[in-house]
């Protein structure tokens, strides 16, 4: 007697859960039962669940029958000519989908040479343990697992050809690859999702070798040359929206060149780009501080006694400008309206990205690097045959990370480029190796993929002999030109006048704890104070009593003390604002704060 | 000495120590000359090792034992197959010193034996009777009978072999100032609990009895709950899990001069304040040296002295040596901000600002370094 669970709610019992189980099994195969239920059988407690439950992670398997899988030939051959789907197969009980649980009571066999007769699955493709991003990394049985799975999350972030109607599409941070290429080793996954619909990336000629120290610690270098000829080129869009808000009381904002006598009016050389309606004309380019989209705004507090007043009527002025550090062209515009009812404009801006010091580039393998520096073509070096490469990958990347793959793929991009055919790269099914050495023998290469280097600074030969070969090169997301940051003066926050935080507030970069320990561990005491003084003040506190006075200028200017009123003597203090904060905050819990004065010399 | 005068001439560039140690190495009949460069040589060297005035040798300390702490490994190492005690080492055991926390994770004690005691045989014999048994270990069975009001131990005969006794009455007997108002027999391998006075709610005195019977002391050192003899150098000591110093030194067998105890406390109670500061540079010095980690011994020796400054071993915590900063805004700065400010501002306490943290708050150079030294003009 067997106790049966349904989605683990005890149903009742089952008298014999061996024919139980077999025979639930076969209806769900012909169909009598739905194909997503799935039935687990206890062997130690005898109990059987069944489970119908949303959320398992269910996956294919052909079923195998006393060790013959019910996969047939003819199933292929009608597959191939279009007379049945996949579906067909798993209503004909030929594959069938596992959950967690099933999967604990079969025995699933990788190929069909290793069946025997316990085997109750085969799996369709031994490439099935990867998911389809994962599968998008070639020859990646011959890397460890992490740098697999890095080297797939990678793409994810790879520039190239996300959307045919990218034109017509206002998307944030949109990136676009100008010459985006198939891969040249590819898997059988880039084959069914249709990759060459939207490939991201380049195939590169990749030299492993150093040159200088610009490529250590996972540096890349590239050649100035290819660069220059579009190599790894985009363009990045990004969109500027204005919306004309209604506020209480009818007033509406207003999408216009605002006029002189508007609150807070920039300068005429700013709005320089705006046409009549207040949006900036196509194709033009746009730097820092100049208006994209001009708008002026009712002023902000209307209280009785301003309605009679006539400077209220003044309007503020709200338009949208570049910040710090932005430029672009003006791409295309669009005016709508939004949910609301409200007109929206939105004007999307253009830049061209060449690649420069400082970008991220990365193989499929998880060898992500960033540029270094790029070599002008004069000094690049090159191979006996004249080969230069367009990018210069760092040796020691492979050692400690042990992608073989990435070399793999190297050898089979270049028998690939060289032979003029595509180079299969899938998960345990991938061209061999030693068949890409002789092909690359019989092209006249050495097997290794080695070749004779020269510098191109001396014309020397090189003393090693360089790894040479195409790969398929992603170029990353993150660039310099959306990152880079500096600041000497600039904004500082209300409350505690130090300087604000982040990129976005074009803010300062924090001197910490840390690092105001080695400044003291240096003795430097004067310096450390000069790097702390943005936020200084100087405060007048009296003498007496010890609190913060202040300069009183209907009398002509006279220090006057809070206790002790205009007699008492006051000297200027100079002070962090913070810990005049501090103070502040001390009285108003009602503690005297008294500060002792006493002269320094 | 003939160069008394030369000598004297030189006691305010050199301590007196060195300068001891200087005319007991030298010739007695040394020249002059030859002693004057000497000491010249010496002074030199002796002020070339001094710190400079300003040099901010806690910070440095700090965090030259602070950065490489950060490279720390939190597991503690295990050897397989080595007759080893499991000892806390790394981060954890860093903490635990300079916290100085009251129940150290493991406590431990390495046991030197004076010279005919530590052989191997002799050693073996006086670990197992430095082990603390408890009677609880040695009864095999117990059982209550309700209805007679008795409770019966069964003893394990083996063990108690083995522990040296050879009659259950010696047990028994030390059982006796744990059992009043009961009556004892014995039987065989038993012994048998009786109420004096039977009646009424006495069941759970009965429970009571057997608990505290289980932790009575038969045998051995209070606390000493493991030993291991090993072998060290030439002679074999007693590595022990759980300490006892004051008891363990008490000991005729054991050699005091070399004995060791890694519970700072202990060391404190039993030992003294400058037991207490070497132990802590030791204890200190060896987790460093375990990880791989060398650092300059002094940084761990100026934290030692700061720990034992007050003549009681205080951690660095807010309770022990930060709460003796001389600063309200240092000490505020560290944690529990709210208790130091209002404590102050009740006492009327005056912040002279003579330390660093306090000058960083309000931005005034700190008085180190260049901060140091101030400029006097005359005034007309």
């Amino acid at each position: 007697m067997a106790d049966l669970y349904i989605n683990s709610k005890y149903l009742g019992p089952v008298e014999n859960d061996q024919q139980f189980v077999a025979e639930f099994k076969d209806l769900r195969r012909k169909s009598s039962l739905p194909e997503d239920v799935n039935i687990y059988h206890d062997h130690e407690t005898k109990d059987i669940y069944i489970l119908t439950d949303e959320g398992r992670a269910r996956r294919p398997l052909i079923i195998v029958k006393d060790g013959k899988p019910l996969l047939t030939d003819k199933h292929l051959e009608q597959l191939k000519n279009g007379e049945i789907t996949w579906v067909d197969l798993v209503r004909q009980g030929v594959i069938e989908y596992l959950d967690a649980a099933e999967e604990e009571n079969a025995l699933v066999a990788y190929t069909p040479e290793e069946l025997t007769g316990q085997h109750t699955h085969l799996e369709i493709t031994m490439g099935s343990m990867c998911g389809i991003t994962t599968s998008l990394v070639p020859f990646s049985n011959r890397a460890p697992s992490s740098r697999v799975i890095i080297g797939s999350k990678n793409q994810k972030q790879a520039l190239g050809f996300y959307a045919a109607n990218y034109y017509l599409r206002m998307d944030m941070d949109a990136n676009l690859l100008h010459y985006p290429q198939l891969p040249i080793v590819k898997t059988k996954i880039h084959d069914v999702t249709g990759y060459e619909e939207h490939p991201s990336g380049q195939n590169m000629v990749v030299a492993v070798m150093c040159y200088d120290g610009y490529n250590m610690e996972d540096g890349v270098i590239l050649n100035k040359a290819s660069v220059e000829r579009g190599l790894a080129r985009s363009t990045y869009f990004r969109p500027v929206s204005a919306e004309e808000l209604r506020y209480s009381g009818g007033l509406v904002d207003e999408v216009s060149i605002p006029d002189k006598d508007v609150k807070g009016y920039r300068s005429e050389h700013d709005y320089r780009f705006l046409e009549e309606d207040g949006i900036i004309y196509p194709e033009s380019k746009v730097n820092e501080g100049d208006v994209i989209i001009g708008r002026t705004s009712p002023p902000r507090f209307l209280s009785s006694l301003d309605e009679y007043n006539l400077s209220a009527a003044i309007r503020r002025e709200s338009s949208i400008a570049l910040k710090h550090g932005e430029k672009g062209v003006a791409d295309f515009v669009v005016i709508t309206e939004n949910e609301e009812g409200n007109k929206l404009i939105q004007v999307r801006l253009r830049e061209e990205r060449v690649p420069e010091i400082g970008d991220k580039f990365t193989s499929r393998h998880g060898q992500k690097g960033v540029t270094g520096i790029l070599i002008p073509p004069q000094d690049i070096p090159f191979s006996t045959r004249g080969i230069v490469p367009d990018l210069i990958f760092t040796p020691h990347g492979v050692s400690s990370r042990m992608t073989i793959s990435h070399l793999m793929e190297l050898i089979g991009g270049k028998v690939g480029a060289l032979s003029g055919r595509f180079v299969d790269g899938t998960l345990f099914e991938a061209e061999d190796e030693t068949s890409l050495r002789e092909e690359l023998l019989q092209l006249g290469f050495r097997d290794d993929g080695t070749e004779i280097f020269f510098d191109g600074r001396t014309g020397k030969q090189m003393l090693a002999n360089i790894f040479v070969g195409n790969m398929y090169y992603l170029r990353l997301r993150h660039m310099v030109a959306n990152k880079m940051q500096s600041r000497a003066r600039g904004p500082i926050q209300l409350l505690t006048r130090q300087p604000t935080e982040g990129k976005a507030k074009e803010g300062g970069l924090r001197l910490g704890e840390m690092e105001k320990d080695t400044f003291i561990a240096h003795g430097a005491s004067l310096l450390l104070k000069e790097r702390f003084d943005s936020d200084k003040v100087v405060i007048p506190v009296c003498n007496e009593s010890g609190l913060m006075g202040y300069y009183d200028l209907r009398k002509n200017g006279k220090a006057i003390s809070p206790l002790h009123g205009e007699d008492a003597k006051v000297s200027n203090i100079e002070m962090s604002y913070a810990f005049k904060l501090l103070l502040d905050e001390f009285r108003s819990l009602g503690i005297y704060s008294k500060l002792n004065l006493i002269n320094k010399y | 000495m003939k160069h008394d005068e030369v000598l004297k001439e030189y006691s305010e560039k050199l301590s007196p120590a060195l300068l001891q140690e200087i005319a007991a190495s030298v010739p007695a009949n040394i020249a002059k000359e030859k002693l004057i460069k000497i000491l010249e040589e010496a002074a030199g060297l002796y002020s070339r090792a001094k710190i400079n005035a300003g040099e901010c040798v806690g910070l440095v300390g700090a965090e030259s034992i602070g950065e490489p702490g950060t490279q720390m490994t939190l597991n503690t190492f295990h050897l397989a197959g080595v007759a080893e005690m499991n000892v806390t080492t790394g981060l954890p055991r860093i903490i635990e010193i300079f916290d100085c926390q009251k129940e150290i994770k493991t406590p431990m004690m390495e046991v030197f034996l004076k010279a005919p005691h530590n052989t191997i045989d002799k050693v073996k014999k006086f670990a197992a009777a430095l082990k603390e048994t408890l009677f609880g270990e040695l009864v095999s069975e117990y059982s209550l009978n309700i209805y007679e009001q008795t409770l019966t131990l069964k003893i394990n005969e083996t063990l108690m072999k083995d522990y040296g006794f050879t009659d259950i009455k010696e047990l028994a007997k030390l059982l006796k100032t744990k059992s009043k108002g009961f009556i004892s027999e014995t039987k065989d391998y038993l012994i048998i609990f009786t109420q004096k006075d039977k009646g009424g709610e006495n069941l759970k005195e009965m429970y009571g009895l057997k608990e505290k019977l289980k932790v009575v002391k038969i045998k051995g050192i209070k606390g000493v709950k493991q030993v291991l003899p090993v072998k060290r150098g030439e002679e074999y000591i007693i590595l022990t899990s759980g300490t006892n110093l004051k008891d363990i030194l008490q000991l005729s067998e054991v050699d005091a001069t070399r004995t060791y105890g890694n519970d700072l406390r202990e060391v404190y109670e039993v030992l003294g304040i400058e037991a207490a500061r070497q132990a802590i540079i030791n204890e200190v010095y060896k987790v460093m040296e375990a990880q791989g980690l060398n650092i300059d011994i002094r940084h761990i020796m100026l934290v030692a002295d700061i720990m034992c400054a007050s003549g009681a071993v205080k951690g660095i915590t807010r309770y022990g040596v930060v709460s003796e900063k001389a600063s309200v805004l240092a000490r505020a700065s560290f944690e529990t901000p709210i208790k130091h400010l209002i404590n102050a501002a009740l006492e009327g306490e005056v912040d002279r600002l003579t330390s660093v943290v306090e000058n960083v708050m309000i931005n005034q150079p700190v008085p180190l370094g260049t901060g140091l030294p101030g400029l006097v003009t005359k005034m007309k």
